[in-house]
């Protein structure tokens, strides 16, 4: 096999264990993987892609709704973070969803600089997840490119 | 009859968010499923022939689904609890009251475990409650599920193909296969009473049966859709 390949498969086996090590993906992402075939070879790009516009509409959401100067509608903000904390926990986004736990009991106490902090934290969360995934998503087409196949990548 | 070489089992699957829809679609294909989705309960009445619990053989009812719905067989829907609107449980009341779905099996899914919705909902005869993130295992569990649906309709329909026998011989045919499949653990409730007095007549299903009912869920669900059902139990009606 090319070296180059093997030098490629490589970074990706260690950039993707990385990932899991560091507490961004967990057992829902491989999950996910599993579900990619042949006859749905983007289907792990689709999801990740409707997750990361969620996220998008979601803070933009919440941030309105933590905007108003006067009665701050709690509820609002946490059925927001209830679905955020679902999508986040269906891609595996460890963190995210983890945030959002947080969140939610920041809500239920109505706890307006606490929310407020933990939505820039959410904020973070996901944009340093996507930009994560988008070096992953580069390596695997580097390594297609070159000739190769992307390695299954065995956590355990 | 054309019998198709694999089990196609057909789910209606019901959630608001673009996200889980596509989600579901795809775990429910993996599992080997023709999937329809729908973003609401009352999509779902509307894909099912029932709207607003108006059934399609109203003759008052305006309905502008064409009749072809009736015809569309699900063997399972499966519907998020959560919803704006109706809600997955008012979804599956819906179904349950409904003479021409109520044995349509329906599973919920929830991306909160709360124990007093979890038995709400298998008391209104949900046959399973998932929690989010739903799994590809998960679905595993369904397909004896929607196996005795389907099973049963195509029963349903050789009932209506003129047979030989009386159609007292024939409707037997559709309790003990079911019956048997109690024996893997499923729970087949309203059925097991009726089934006692016709078994007799179909020794030789219950024999194919038992064998099967030994093996795991999964091989069983393999025996049955290789050893596709409707020849033989051609053959046991007329041997009766």
């Amino acid at each position: 096999m090319d070296a180059h390949v093997a030098q490629l498969q490589m970074q990706y086996r260690n950039y993707i264990l990385s990932l899991y090590q560091q507490g961004f993906l967990d057992d829902q992402f491989t999950e996910l993987k599993s579900l990619q075939d042949d006859g749905s070879p983007d289907f792990v790009a689709e999801v990740l892609s409707l997750f990361f516009d969620d996220c998008v509409k979601l803070v933009g959401n919440m941030a309105r709704a933590l905007d108003q100067t006067g009665t701050v509608d709690f509820s609002q903000v946490g059925a927001n973070v209830h679905q955020l904390k679902g999508s986040s926990s269906s891609v595996g986004a460890k963190r995210v969803k983890g945030l959002c736990i947080n969140f939610k009991e920041l809500c239920e106490a109505k706890n307006y600089e606490g929310c407020v902090r933990c939505l820039q934290q959410v904020d973070i969360e996901y944009k340093t997840l996507k930009a994560k995934l988008q070096d992953m998503f580069n390596l695997e087409k580097q390594i297609v490119q070159a000739g190769g196949i992307v390695p299954q990548v065995d956590i355990n | 009859m054309v019998i198709a070489a694999e089990p196609q089992f057909h789910v209606l699957a019901v959630d608001d968010s673009l996200f889980d829809r596509k989600f579901i679609e795809r775990l429910l294909q993996k599992a080997s499923c023709h999937v329809t989705t729908v973003d609401s309960g009352y999509k779902a009445l509307e894909f099912l022939g029932l709207r607003e619990g108006v059934e399609i053989n109203d003759p008052d009812a305006v309905s502008t689904s064409p009749v072809i719905h009736q015809e569309v067989e699900v063997n399972l829907i499966i519907t998020d609890y959560c919803m704006p609107g109706m809600t997955g449980y008012d979804l599956l009341k819906k179904v349950k009251e409904s003479s021409a779905c109520k044995n349509i099996p329906v599973v919920i899914m929830s991306s909160e475990n709360v124990p007093a919705r979890i038995s709400r909902c298998l008391e209104e005869g949900a046959e399973e409650f998932f929690l989010k993130p739903v799994r590809l295992a998960d679905l595993n569990k369904l397909k004896p599920h929607m196996m005795k649906t389907k099973l049963k309709n195509q029963k349903l329909e050789e009932i209506e193909t003129p047979s030989k026998d009386e159609s007292g011989t024939a409707a037997a045919v559709v309790e003990p296969e079911v019956n048997n499949l109690t024996e893997i653990g499923i729970k087949i409730l309203p059925l097991q009473s009726e089934v006692e007095p016709k078994q007799v007549h179909l020794q030789v299903v219950q024999k194919e049966e038992q064998t099967m009912s030994n093996n795991k869920r999964k091989s069983v669900e393999e025996g049955l859709s290789t050893d596709r059902s409707r020849p033989r139990f051609e053959g046991i009606t007329t041997a009766v």
